[in-house]
């Protein structure tokens, strides 16, 4: 095995391009591990702790700076040869299918040149530079959707109060998705028109709700997004409560729901008040939070929900449709299915097991499973649950968001790319006590183009390793899209349940399967 | 420039300028949407203090 760094000076690409061309060459025969990176000072760190700053990498290592671009390859000495020799092979041809031949403006100010009518910047450079590009945005007037992550408190802070000092909006950082005017933007699900809003801070939350909103037959007025830490107290709230005031004030929108994990409590007296007020009927799904503590006053048009698919059937009621039955929990079919796939298990299987790449349902499947006072453990805690000591390393029962910082660090979103996932999974169907392995699969513009077919091969593997074992492996799932998505619903879905998978319709409802079959695995009732 | 508060923006048909990840631009285009895509690099060669000094200046 050999290490090989390249660098190519004063060369940008954006970090999902050169995440596909790190995997396309880590999947290479002979590749043991590739990374595409700019070289900025995190992601020389980041090299270094692979491996790429000793041995003499360590001076073109040293060398290269933000502006330049690092391939860092690992694996057989001539397949890394000859990838170093060719690079341009990689990084040319697929460029070139997205390099149209439109008229490419290299600021926002030329942008705007072009375009004086732009009313929204979409944002999605490095962490670093991306307060920079939004402050100029809000300057110019426009609101912004801020995609990148590793953006300060202190800058958030700053461009939130300035923005709704004029009555614009930044929506983010970290802000997976948004739906305007039927655009959906980032990791958006292909979803249709309708009457109902939704402004949420959790990404994957929203697509869920407004996947499962298509699929009832109603669909969006618009699906604002604020950043995961909007709701804390040191932002305040700022663009949920501007969020809020639009959707109340736009004609196209009968109802609201408001999505996120819980707030801080200053934040959260100041948003009840919002809601108390709101003119139009509003559902409160706050992941984690009872309706104890969400006091709305009396007489107001705010509903509590305790999970995504419950602030669904809120909002459809309030719009005038009703859930379809599939949307709807049947717990006596849910216990009798927990019961039938316990029967097949050795007394020896114990543990749950949910392997994420959507952060909301690893939020949400905790929050339903201790509902039954079951303790879980996870690298992103509810309220009151114990966290992983490792997250790399799961501990009887465990949820685990591969979203986290921690594994997507120098690597794409386990939504884009499966790869840490699917080891995972793997290592999991090792582990003797396993009994149920919880999962879940989002599909959208951005997304995977597979998802399914990307973690299949380890879905397997694992059933095969728990078989094996003389034992049977519970695997169960949901698939958050629709039917308009390019991976399509039912094709995706439908590869699961050819393998043997659960397919549930929602994430709260695989989250209560697991929760049943949890509470059946240490009732005694199991063994054949 | 018109500046559009988010309620009016919400109103209308929303017209995006996309600096970053081109993927997101390409994504908007094909769902039939209006969006400038910029070809962004880091300013001042990635020198974040150059860079504010720049903004101060200009």
């Amino acid at each position: 095995m050999t290490k090989r760094l390249v660098v190519r000076k004063n060369r940008y690409f954006d970090s999902v391009f050169l995440m596909r061309i790190a995997r396309q060459i880590a999947d290479l025969p002979g590749i043991r591990d590739a990374s595409s990176l700019m070289a900025t000072e995190a992601n020389r760190r980041l090299l270094a702790d692979l491996g790429y700053g000793i041995g003499g990498l360590e001076q073109e290592l040293a060398s290269a700076g933000p502006n330049d671009l690092v391939i860092a390859i690992e694996g057989e000495e001539a397949v890394v040869e000859a990838v170093a020799a060719d690079l341009d092979k990689w990084l040319y041809r697929e460029a070139a299918p997205g390099m149209a031949a439109d008229i490419m403006p290299r600021s926002l100010d030329e942008a705007l040149a072009l375009r004086p009518d732009a009313t929204v910047a979409v944002i999605s450079v490095p962490g670093e530079y991306a307060a920079r590009e939004a402050r100029v945005a809000l300057s110019r007037g426009l609101n912004v959707f801020l995609f990148s992550s590793n953006v300060s408190v202190d800058d958030e802070l700053e461009l939130k109060t300035r923005a709704r000092e004029k009555g614009l909006i930044v929506m983010g950082p970290d802000c997976g998705t948004a739906y305007l005017c039927g655009a959906g933007l980032g990791f958006a699900n292909a979803v249709r028109r309708g009457s109902i809003g939704i402004v949420g801070s959790s990404g994957t939350g929203m697509q869920e709700f407004v996947s499962l909103v298509h699929q009832a037959g109603c669909g969006i007025s618009h699906g604002i997004g604020t950043g995961s830490r909007d709701l804390l107290d040191v932002i305040g709230g700022l663009s949920t409560l501007t969020a809020i005031e639009a959707l109340e004030a736009d004609p196209a929108t009968k109802v609201i729901a408001l999505l996120s994990k819980p707030p801080g409590p200053a934040t959260m007296a100041k948003v009840m008040q919002r809601l108390s007020a709101c003119r139009k009927p509003v559902g409160m799904c706050l992941l984690g939070v009872g309706a104890e503590d969400m006091q709305v006053k009396p007489g107001s048009q705010a509903r509590f929900a305790p999970t995504i698919d419950a602030a669904v059937g809120l909002a459809i009621g309030a719009a005038g449709e009703k859930l379809p039955a599939r949307l709807r929990v049947d717990l006596a079919s849910l216990e009798a299915l927990a019961a039938e796939e316990v029967a097949r298990m050795k007394p020896a299987q114990k543990w749950i097991r949910g392997i994420f790449a959507g952060g909301s349902f690893c939020y949400q499947s905790q929050a339903i499973i201790r509902e039954a006072g079951i303790e879980v453990h996870s690298n992103a805690p509810v309220p009151g649950a114990p966290a992983l000591n490792d997250p790399r390393m799961s501990f009887e029962h465990s949820l685990v968001d591969m979203g986290a910082e921690i594994f997507v660090e120098g690597r794409p979103h386990p939504m884009i790319d499966a790869r840490l996932r699917r080891e995972r999974v793997i290592r999991e169907g090792g582990d003797p006590g396993i009994a149920l392995l919880l999962l879940d699969f989002i599909l959208g513009a951005v997304s995977s183009k597979d998802p399914v077919g990307d973690l299949l091969p380890a879905i397997e593997t694992a059933q095969a390793m728990v078989h094996e074992q003389g034992g049977y492996l519970c695997v169960a799932a949901s698939v958050c899209g629709t039917d308009q998505d390019i991976q399509g619903l039912e094709e995706q879905a439908g590869k699961l349940r050819k393998a043997g998978v659960l397919v549930f319709p929602s994430n709260a409802q695989a989250a209560l399967f697991s929760q049943r079959l949890t509470l059946l695995l240490w009732s005694g009732k199991k063994g054949r | 420039m018109m500046e559009k508060s988010l309620v009016e923006m919400l109103a209308g048909e929303p017209v995006f300028i996309n600096i970053g990840v081109r993927e997101l631009a390409d994504s908007l285009r094909e769902a039939g949407f209006q969006v400038v895509h910029v070809d962004w690099s880091p300013p001042a060669s990635g020198d974040l203090e150059l860079a504010a000094l720049l903004d101060l200046l200009l």
